[in-house]
């Protein structure tokens, strides 16, 4: 049965966590632009800028749209691809506002280790896309470009509030369509499907439903906001926990419409690497969560 | 003249910004070439990852967000 009154009691209460969140991280964001950002990242080496480039990753603005001119632009700059890579994978999977939403709803101690797990696979990927020698599956023409720096305006107090109430209203438009489909499935599973059948498919009774979890999610493209009521009700339901946190690990950080804009600046080898790497390390974060489920619940 | 530049590429954001600043531009009556720059090697070679942005006479002035008119006006007036 559909429970319009709980329907529309989840879909506000997202709206709401969502609005906070966005703009008070916008806030934080606007003193990280991605000009910024490489300009930091440019002063480590080696396993260091991987380091700093998934930190930054969290709390730099990002839209998988400003993906292609993010790589273009710190490749060109002379950072190494396998730290450009680390910042990929970090910005999508782990930002500063999809911290604060996974304490709310699964408490600090999960939020905390899928924070800290989901850095490791950004700087562990980056590392081992550098050290497979990747560098030279990069299309040619991005290293040709020679970028200025560019550091941006000053801004003032009411420039960082204005540019905090853009992000969070934009967002808003663009997220609010996944809120409702998330909020709509999220309710259907809880209304609709048995017990017994999600924790045969996605609980203890399927020691392969992070590998199943993770696969679906690949090539799905969401929001964060869009996948937690979805996550939420399949836990609810007898999931593993590490099942539903690789199904939103994988939705947020690969998907097809990504993965087709990043055709566009590296071959094809070196796409198929990242997504092997993110995949794999996605799958052995589920796992691990299986298996620190009770101590940290 | 005045070297105006609205840099995107091409998304729904990026059109606001450069609405607004033709909007501007024409209410201050100032003299000013305004270019989209599209391109995303253009882009880069600019310094410039985050869209839209708008560069004055070479001075980067909005980074990766739509301002409003209002706000350009005050802008380019700090630039005559």
């Amino acid at each position: 049965m559909f429970d319009l009154r709980f329907f529309v009691y989840d879909v506000a209460k997202i709206v709401l966590l969502l609005c906070v969140l966005v703009f008070s991280v916008s806030y934080i964001q606007s003193f990280f632009p991605p000009e910024r950002s490489r300009r930091i990242i440019g002063g480590f080496k080696g396993i260091g800028a991987n380091i700093a480039a998934a930190l930054l990753g969290t709390v730099t603005p990002f839209c998988s749209c400003s993906s292609i001119p993010l790589f273009i632009g710190f490749t060109s700059a002379g950072l190494p691809v396998g730290v450009t890579f680390s910042f990929l994978i970090s910005s999508p999977m782990v930002d500063l506002g999809s911290f604060v939403l996974l304490i709310s709803i699964f408490g600090i101690k999960t939020a905390f280790f899928y924070v800290l797990f989901g850095l490791i696979i950004a700087v562990a990927g980056g590392t081992a896309i550098e050290k497979l020698g990747m560098e030279k599956y990069v299309e040619s023409f991005v290293k040709s470009v020679k970028p200025a720096a560019c550091d941006g305006p000053e801004l003032s107090l009411r420039d960082r509030l204005d540019f905090a109430f853009n992000q969070t209203r934009d967002t808003l438009k663009k997220v609010f369509i996944y809120i409702l489909v998330g909020v709509g499935i999220g309710a259907f599973i809880h209304n609709s499907i048995p017990r017994e059948l999600v924790e045969k498919v996605l609980g203890s009774g399927n020691p392969f439903g992070v590998v199943a979890a993770t696969l679906v999610g690949v090539p799905m493209y969401a929001d964060i906001f869009g996948t937690v009521p979805i996550a939420e009700a399949l836990l609810y339901k007898g999931a593993k926990l590490g099942t539903v946190l690789s199904f939103m690990m994988a939705v947020t950080t690969l998907s097809l419409p990504s993965l087709i804009m990043l055709k566009k600046v590296v071959k094809n080898r070196l796409l198929f690497t990242f997504v092997l790497i993110c995949t794999a390390g996605i799958i052995a974060v589920g796992y691990v969560f299986n298996i620190i489920q009770d101590f940290i619940m | 003249m005045m070297d105006i530049k609205v840099v995107g590429e091409g998304c729904d954001k990026c059109d606001r910004l450069y609405e607004n600043v033709m909007q501007a531009v024409d209410e201050l009556g100032v003299d000013a070439r305004i270019e989209k720059v599209e391109d995303l090697i253009e882009m880069v070679k600019l310094g410039v990852m985050s869209t839209p942005t708008l560069m004055i006479d070479g001075k980067t002035e909005i980074l990766g967000q739509v301002a409003s008119t209002s706000k350009i006006k005050e802008i380019i007036r700090q630039h005559v």
